[in-house]
C-alpha cells in the first residue's frame, strides 16, 4: 500500500499566497508613505499639537494602523524566507520563527496603544 | 573521462571571490536592508511614534535626542535602508509585470535603484539637518 501524498511538490502554487501578500502589502505601504509625505508637506507641522492633530483624525489612525499591519505581515514573510534560507537546524529555526511572530504580535498591540491612547 | 571532469569542479563557491553583477548586489542589499528594517527598524519606529505622539514632554525629548549628530547619522543610515529597500522593491514589482527584463534594462535599472536610494537619503538629510 503506497499512501499518496496530499501535496504534490511542484506546480500547485502553494507559495502563491505569501508571494501575493508580500506584493500587495508593499504597494499599500508605498501608497501610505506617499500620502503621509503629502500631508506633512501641506500642513507642515511644527510642534507637538500639530502632529497630534494629524494623528487624532480617526481616518489617519486607521490608515496608519493598516500601514503597520502591512509592515508586520510583510516583515514576517521576508524574515521567514531569510530564516528558511540560512538556518537549517529545525529546532533553532522554529525557535527564531516563534520569536519573530511573538515580537510582531507585540508590535501590533503596541501600535494600537500608541495610536488610540 | 566523466570522473575526471567531475574532479575538476569546484568544491564550493566562495561568494567573496566571485565578482557579483550589479543586479545581484542590489538583490542582496534588498534582503540585508529588509532584515535591518525589521530589527532595529520596527522597534525604533514605534519608539519614535510613541515619543512623538505620547506627550509634549516626550516630543521635546525626541527633539533634543535628534539634535545629537550621532543620532542623525543613525537616522540617515536607517533612511537609506528604507529608500534602497523601497526602490529595489519597486524594481522587482516592475520585473514581475515583465517591465525591464532584458539584460541591458536590468543593469540600467539596478544602477538607477542604487542611485535613487542614495539621492533620496541625501535629499532627506538636507531637509532634516
Amino acid at each position: 500500500m503506497v499512501k499518496r501524498p496530499d501535496r504534490i511538490v511542484t506546480g500547485a502554487h502553494y507559495g502563491l499566497k505569501d508571494w501575493l501578500v508580500q506584493r500587495v502589502s508593499a504597494v499599500l505601504m508605498a501608497v501610505y508613505i506617499i500620502m503621509l509625505m503629502a500631508i506633512v508637506f501641506i500642513s507642515a507641522p511644527q510642534d507637538y499639537m500639530a502632529w497630534k492633530t494629524i494623528f487624532n483624525n480617526q481616518w489617519m489612525r486607521i490608515a496608519t494602523f493598516l500601514f503597520l499591519v502591512s509592515l508586520y505581515w510583510h516583515a514576517w514573510i521576508g524574515v521567514r524566507n531569510v530564516l528558511m534560507d540560512y538556518v537549517h537546524a529545525t529546532a533553532i529555526r522554529l525557535t527564531l520563527q516563534i520569536l519573530v511572530i511573538l515580537s510582531l504580535l507585540f508590535y501590533l498591540v503596541w501600535s494600537a496603544e500608541i495610536l488610540w491612547s | 573521462m566523466e570522473a575526471k571532469l567531475q574532479n575538476k569542479r569546484p568544491k564550493y563557491l566562495n561568494l567573496l571571490r566571485i565578482r557579483q553583477p550589479l543586479p545581484a548586489v542590489i538583490s542582496i542589499l534588498h534582503r540585508l536592508t529588509g532584515v535591518l528594517l525589521f530589527f532595529p527598524g520596527i522597534p525604533l519606529l514605534l519608539c519614535t511614534l510613541q515619543l512623538m505622539l505620547g506627550s509634549q514632554d516626550g516630543y521635546e525629548k525626541l527633539q533634543t535626542f535628534l539634535l545629537n549628530p550621532v543620532v542623525k547619522v543613525g537616522l540617515l543610515l536607517l533612511l537609506w535602508f528604507l529608500f534602497h529597500h523601497l526602490c529595489a522593491g519597486i524594481r522587482y514589482l516592475a520585473l514581475d509585470l515583465h517591465y525591464g527584463i532584458t539584460l541591458s534594462q536590468a543593469r540600467a535599472s539596478s544602477k538607477l535603484v542604487l542611485a535613487m536610494g542614495i539621492i533620496l537619503t541625501i535629499l532627506f538629510g538636507l531637509v532634516i539637518w
